[in-house]
C-alpha cells in the first residue's frame, strides 16, 4: 500500500468539498439559487428533519453552494466542519450563543475589530452575556480573569489596531485548564499564514469578505470548528450535553462529541437566528479562495515593501508591523507567523488630523473606504472617518492617536503603491 | 444510555428512546478507534423506525470505560454480555470493518442471541498493514493519518461530505485523537489476529447482508470474497464509497439496511 499523503493546501483550496456535479457535470461550483429541495416523499421529508437521512431542506439551514464553502474552509483549517453566515459579525454571534445564554461570561482580548467590541461589550451584555477585555499581551491576564461562569476565551490573531500577535499555545493552555474553549478571530492571517488549530485553538471564524473572498464583493463570514474540545468532560455546556426540548429532545453531544458544536450552531442558530449566507455570497468567495495562496504570498511581499518604505520616510513616526525587530511581539510572530504578519497595519503620521486629512485626499491608487483585505490596497485615517467625534485623550483609550493611518496593502505593483503613498506624504507635510 | 456490563461503565446510543421490551432491537458496533457516531444518521433513522438502537461504544472508546477488549472473540462475547444487561433476548447486529468481526464471531458463538447480522466493509483474513501497525504500536500520529486516508475513498477528501458543512477526514481524525494511547493497536492488533473467520462463517445460519465500498482501500470487495462465498447473504456494494460507507454513502448505506431490517419498519417519530 503506497504511503499515505493529504492534498496539499493548493489543492485543497481549488477542489475541497466539490466534486464535479452530479447531475450537469459542472466543472465549476455550481450556484444553486434555490430556497428550498423537493422531497422524495413523506417518508424522505420527514428522515430529512428528524436528522436520519443527510441532504438539503430548507436554505436558511444549508445550501448545497454554500456546503462546498464551508466544506472548503474546513479543510483548509484542519477542522471538522465549518457553517458560513451571513458576515463575520454573524459567525461571532453564532458562536457564542452556541456555546452560552444570560448569566455567562466571556474573557476577550482587548485588541478586537471594533465590531467585535461592540458585540461583546455592549450587546451581549443587553442580553445578560458579561465580557471582561484583557491586554492580550500577557497570557496571564486571560486567566485573571476568568470566573467560575465564564465559557469563551476569545482574541484575534493580529489585534487591532497595534497588531498584537495572540499567543494561542499560551491562550488555549490557560483556557483548557478552565475547561473553557479558545476561539479566535483568524480574519487577519487566514489558513495561508497560519493554521490555529495546530496551535490549540478549539475553535475559529473568518469575516470571508476580506481575504478569503479578496475581491470586496461579498460580505460573509465562516464559523469552524477543530472537534478537539471535550464538552462532555468540561460539564460546563448544557447547551452541547443535555437534551433540547427546541429539536426532539437530541442531545448534541450524544449524537457526536465530535459534531456537537456545529450540529447545535446549525440545528438551532441558523434556524433560529437566521443569519445565513446566500449561495451566490458563497459562489463568489470560492472564487476568491481558488486563490488564496497564491494572492496572500504577494500581499505579504508587498506589504514587507511598503513597510519597509514608511520605515525610513522623515514624515512617519512609527509604523507597527510584527515583524519588525522593534514591535512588542516581534519573537512570537517569527514563532507562529513564519509565513508573515499579513497585509493590514497601522501607521502614526507626523502632523496629526489636517496632516491625516491632506494624506488621505492626496492618494491615487490607495482607496479610502472601511474595509480590509481587497485585491485593492485600501486606506482609512479612524480620526477624521470612523472616530471623528474623539477627542485625542479618547483616542489614546482606543489605542490610536491622531495621526493613526491604517492601510490594507493589496495585489498592484508595489512600485505604484509606494509612489502614492510617498506623494501622499509630501502632501500631508505641506 | 450509561449500562455496567462486566462491572465496567458502558455508553450504547439509543436515539433519545427508552428501551421498550416490545420492539426488536439492533446493535451497531463500531470500527477501529472509533465510536457509536460512526452510525449517526443510521442508528437515528432505525431508533424512530420501531427499534431500539443500541449504538456501543466498546470499551475503551468513546464514553465507554476501558480497557479496550484485545480480541474479537472477547468482542463477541461482550454484545452477548450486553443484551443480558440490558435485558434482550435476540437481537438484529450491525457491525462495522473491526465491529463487523466482532459481530460476525459473536453470531457464530451465540446463535440463540441473533436474529440478523449486516456486515460493512468487512474482510476476511482482515490483514492490517505492517506499517500501520507499527506506527499504532508507537502511538505514532502517523497511524491516525493512514487510518483517515486509507479509511476514505481516494476522493473523499476533494468531495463532498453528505452532512452539509462537514469535513470527514477531519471528523475522523478528531475523533482518532480522543484515543487513549495504545486503543488503536488493540483494535489493529484484533483484526489482525482473528483466525476464526471462515469456521465461524461456517456456522451461521441467520440471514447475513453485506455491505462492501467500490472504493475500498482497506477491505475492498474482494478481501471479503472469503466470507460471501462461505456464507447464505446478499451482498450491496456501493459503488463510489470506500471504507467509511456509513458517511461517505450514508443513503445507500441505510437503505441496503432499511431492506435487509424492512419487516420492523414502524415510524414513530415525535410531532414537529
Amino acid at each position: 500500500m503506497a504511503a499515505p499523503k493529504y492534498p496539499g493546501f493548493d489543492t485543497l483550496a481549488l477542489h475541497a468539498g466539490q466534486s464535479p456535479d452530479p447531475a450537469t457535470g459542472s466543472r465549476a461550483v455550481p450556484v444553486y439559487q434555490t430556497t428550498s429541495y423537493v422531497f422524495r416523499d413523506s417518508e424522505h421529508a420527514a428522515s430529512l428533519f428528524n436528522m436520519e437521512r443527510a441532504g438539503h431542506v430548507y436554505s436558511r439551514i444549508s445550501n448545497p453552494t454554500v456546503a462546498v464553502l464551508e466544506e472548503r474552509v474546513a479543510a483548509l483549517e484542519g477542522g471538522v466542519g465549518a457553517i458560513a453566515a451571513a458576515s463575520g459579525q454573524a459567525a461571532l454571534h453564532l458562536a457564542v450563543a452556541t456555546l452560552m445564554g444570560a448569566g455567562e461570561h466571556i474573557v476577550a482580548s482587548n485588541s478586537l475589530y471594533g465590531g467585535s467590541h461592540n458585540l461583546l461589550g455592549y450587546t451581549l451584555k443587553r442580553f445578560g452575556i458579561e465580557t471582561t477585555f484583557v491586554s492580550p499581551r500577557d497570557p496571564e491576564n486571560f486567566r485573571k480573569a476568568i470566573r467560575p461562569n465564564t465559557r469563551l476565551l476569545f482574541g484575534e490573531t493580529l489585534g487591532n489596531p497595534g497588531l498584537d500577535v495572540l499567543d494561542i499555545p499560551a491562550v488555549a493552555a490557560i483556557a483548557h485548564a478552565a475547561k473553557v474553549p479558545l476561539l479566535v478571530d483568524a480574519t487577519f492571517t487566514t489558513p495561508y499564514l497560519m493554521r490555529p488549530f495546530e496551535l490549540g485553538a478549539d475553535l475559529l471564524y473568518h469575516s470571508a469578505t476580506k481575504f478569503l473572498g479578496g475581491h470586496g464583493v461579498a460580505i460573509g463570514g465562516v464559523l469552524v470548528d477543530s472537534g478537539r474540545f471535550d464538552w462532555e468532560a468540561s460539564g460546563k455546556f448544557a447547551t452541547l450535553t443535555a437534551p433540547y426540548e427546541g429539536f426532539h429532545g437530541m442531545d448534541f453531544e450524544e449524537e457526536s462529541g465530535t459534531r456537537a458544536f456545529l450540529l447545535r450552531a446549525r440545528r438551532e442558530g441558523l434556524r433560529d437566528f437566521g443569519a445565513c449566507m446566500a449561495p451566490m455570497t458563497a459562489f463568489h468567495i470560492l472564487q476568491g479562495i481558488e486563490t488564496l495562496h497564491l494572492r496572500m504570498p504577494r500581499h505579504v511581499e508587498n506589504t514587507r515593501k511598503v513597510v519597509q518604505f514608511l520605515c525610513s520616510h522623515p514624515g512617519v513616526d512609527k509604523v507597527f508591523y510584527p515583524e519588525l525587530p522593534d514591535h512588542p511581539d516581534h519573537a512570537l510572530a517569527r514563532k507562529l507567523l513564519p509565513r508573515g504578519c499579513g497585509a493590514v497595519f497601522p501607521f502614526e503620521l507626523k502632523g496629526g488630523r489636517e496632516a491625516g486629512r491632506k494624506f488621505i485626499e492626496a492618494l491615487r491608487v490607495f482607496s479610502h473606504l472601511a474595509n480590509v483585505g481587497d485585491a485593492k490596497s485600501l486606506v482609512i485615517h479612524p480620526a477624521t472617518t470612523t472616530h471623528y467625534r474623539m477627542s485625542d485623550a479618547d483616542l489614546a483609550k482606543s489605542g490610536i492617536t491622531a495621526g493613526t493611518v491604517r492601510l490594507s496593502i493589496g495585489l498592484e505593483d508595489s512600485a505604484d503603491l509606494i509612489e502614492d503613498l510617498e506623494r501622499a506624504l509630501k502632501a500631508a507635510a505641506r | 444510555m450509561k449500562l455496567r456490563v462486566e462491572g465496567r461503565e458502558v455508553f450504547a446510543y439509543t436515539a433519545a428512546h427508552a428501551l421498550d421490551a416490545a420492539k426488536p432491537t439492533i446493535v451497531f458496533v463500531h470500527g477501529a478507534g472509533l465510536d457509536h457516531s460512526s452510525f449517526g444518521l443510521q442508528s437515528r433513522y432505525f431508533g424512530y423506525h420501531g427499534r431500539n438502537v443500541l449504538a456501543v461504544d466498546l470499551p475503551g472508546h468513546g464514553r465507554s470505560e476501558g480497557p479496550a477488549l484485545p480480541t474479537i472473540g472477547a468482542m463477541a462475547d461482550w454484545i452477548a454480555q450486553l443484551l443480558d444487561a440490558v435485558g434482550v433476548a435476540k437481537a438484529g447486529l450491525v457491525g462495522h470493518s473491526m465491529g463487523s468481526l466482532a459481530v460476525l464471531e459473536c453470531a457464530a458463538r451465540h446463535p440463540e442471541r441473533v436474529e440478523r447480522v449486516a456486515l460493512i466493509a468487512t474482510a476476511y483474513p482482515m490483514k492490517v498493514a505492517e506499517a500501520f501497525l507499527d506506527a499504532a504500536k508507537r502511538n505514532d500520529y502517523a497511524a491516525f493519518d493512514m487510518h483517515t486516508i486509507w479509511g476514505h475513498a481516494p476522493q473523499a477528501p476533494l468531495g463532498r461530505d453528505a452532512n452539509p458543512g462537514m469535513w470527514m477526514y477531519g471528523d475522523t481524525l478528531a475523533r482518532l485523537e480522543r484515543l487513549a494511547p495504545g486503543v488503536l493497536y488493540n483494535d489493529l492488533k484484533a483484526c489482525n489476529d482473528y483466525a476464526a473467520g471462515a469456521e465461524s462463517a461456517a456456522k451461521l445460519r441467520c440471514p447475513v447482508l453485506f455491505v462492501l465500498g467500490g472504493r475500498d482501500v482497506m477491505t475492498p470487495p474482494q478481501a471479503a470474497r472469503a466470507l460471501t462465498e462461505a456464507i447464505k447473504s446478499k451482498t450491496v456494494i456501493v459503488d463510489l464509497s470506500g471504507h467509511t460507507l456509513m458517511v461517505e454513502a450514508p443513503d445507500a448505506t441505510l437503505d441496503a439496511l432499511v431492506e435487509f431490517f424492512r419487516d420492523a419498519e414502524k415510524p414513530d417519530r415525535p410531532a414537529r
